[in-house]
């Protein structure tokens, strides 16, 4: 069973969808309980990072998600939210990954809105068949800054993190469920991590 | 590199894809969900579709739609059409749409965008200027066409980026279904004054049009409906063709 956590945060009908259409059953939950039995967890969200996380703190989420020790994978938001702390709303997120997510400077058209490729890609079974200049679809104004945690970055104004991964928790900037056959492919990959 | 968008538009009146040209002479161009799965498959960047009739009746229709599509395709779509408010907005959200466009709902009542992008968060608003050169000057025209108004294009769209909207569609009615080319001066004004991505629509007759937009103006999309639905130019024919003009494309 898969587990999506529900809390405030946005569209999480498509990503229930593509996961679905893998061929996986999956719940929307927020209750810590039934996340901590699920095979996998997906943490979705988009959104404002300060609002989310006060709804992450009411309903427990916060200690629940930073306990669970099956493969979780933030999306989107959900990567920032795992970050150590945010630009936007001044806010401390969960502190997985040991970064700081920033807000796009000016120079270019923000939000990043579209489609993009990586500018480094390292190994990891999350990214078994996916290439340097394979697109994911983006749409955000804050990026996490590059850190160990880093395994593929992507360029726009800067290098950004554009997956994450430390121990059991994945993270990608780029909305999977969105990105056509490739992102369904790394969606994929890590449903089929072992639990 | 971000790679400029092709998206294609499917016009809905009552559950299905139709067209017409300058806004009217509608005909009918197929079943939504198949055509936006056809789309998919050839390398759509995004779908967008509007429901152009949008009563309180069809509202319902249009959200069960929705919710089929959400289920047949994985890249993103937008859904607009008679979203008067946050409410409206929610229930196309939740039946799956990635983000909703408004349009006259708008210009009537400008707070709108910025309560839809407070509650729903920039990323999902797009807001569909419809606009139309009078007296030498591109004014905003409203209700899907039939209504002018006074303002003009350019402020309207800074005014949008400043309440929060996270896209505009700028659609050109003097251009529209005429086939002769996007409206070039008026996006490339817009897409110079705000630092929001624009996606120019109207006027798209053949692939040297998508590079003209692209070349000339900031815009980072270009919509098109009919070429598309008629099979006039197929989506890797034109992408094929714009990665030989060095423009970035998926």
């Amino acid at each position: 069973m898969i587990a999506i956590v529900k809390y405030n945060a946005g569209n999480i009908k498509s990503v229930q969808n593509a996961v679905e259409n893998l061929g996986y059953e999956c719940i929307i939950t927020d209750r810590p309980e039934e996340l901590f039995v699920a095979d996998k967890v997906i943490f979705p969200g988009v959104g404002e990072a300060s609002t989310a996380m006060r709804h992450l703190r009411q309903s427990h989420l916060d200690e629940a998600i930073i306990r669970l020790r099956q493969p979780v994978l933030g999306i989107c938001l959900g990567l920032q939210l795992l970050c150590k702390e945010s630009e936007e709303g001044n806010t401390s997120c969960l502190g997985v990954f040991n970064t700081t997510v920033k807000k796009f400077p000016p120079k270019d058209l923000v939000p990043h809105m579209g489609w993009n490729n990586f500018s480094t890609v390292n190994n990891s079974e999350i990214l078994a068949g996916i290439e340097l200049n394979d697109n994911m679809y983006y749409v955000h104004s804050y990026y996490a800054e590059n850190c160990d945690n880093t395994i593929a970055s992507c360029n726009y104004i800067h290098n950004f993190s554009s997956i994450m991964q430390k121990d059991n928790f994945y993270a990608t900037q780029f909305h999977p469920e969105k990105s056509g056959k490739i992102g369904m492919k790394l969606l994929n990959n890590f449903l089929n991590l072992e639990s | 590199m971000l790679k400029k968008r092709i998206i294609p538009c499917l016009d809905i009146d009552n559950g299905r894809t139709v067209k017409g040209i300058n806004f009217v002479g509608i005909r009918d161009a197929g079943d939504p969900i198949e055509l936006a799965k056809r789309y998919v498959d050839e390398g759509a960047d995004e779908l967008v579709f509007l429901d152009i009739t949008a009563t309180v009746e069809e509202r319902k229709t249009l959200s069960k739609l929705v919710e089929k599509i959400s289920k047949e395709i994985n890249i993103p779509f937008t859904v607009g059409g008679g979203i008067k408010s946050l409410e409206d907005a929610k229930l196309l959200i939740r039946a799956g749409a990635d983000k909703i466009s408004v349009n006259s709902a708008a210009v009537s009542r400008p707070l709108l965008v910025k309560e839809l992008a407070d509650e729903l968060g920039s990323q999902c608003i797009v807001v569909a200027i419809d606009t139309k050169l009078i007296d030498k000057q591109w004014k905003v025209v409203i209700h899907g066409g039939r209504t002018e108004t006074d303002l003009l294009a350019i402020n309207w769209a800074q005014q949008l980026a400043q309440h929060g909207a996270g896209e505009i569609l700028l659609t050109s009615m003097n251009s529209d279904g005429t086939k002769n080319g996007f409206a070039l001066d008026i996006t490339k004004q817009v897409s110079n004054k705000v630092n929001i991505p624009i996606i120019a629509s109207g006027g798209a007759g053949n692939p040297k049009h998508f590079e003209e937009v692209f070349t000339n103006t900031r815009a980072s999309g270009a919509l098109a409906a009919s070429i598309f639905h008629f099979n006039e130019i197929s989506i890797p024919t034109l992408k094929k063709y714009l990665a030989n003009q060095n423009i970035t494309v998926r």
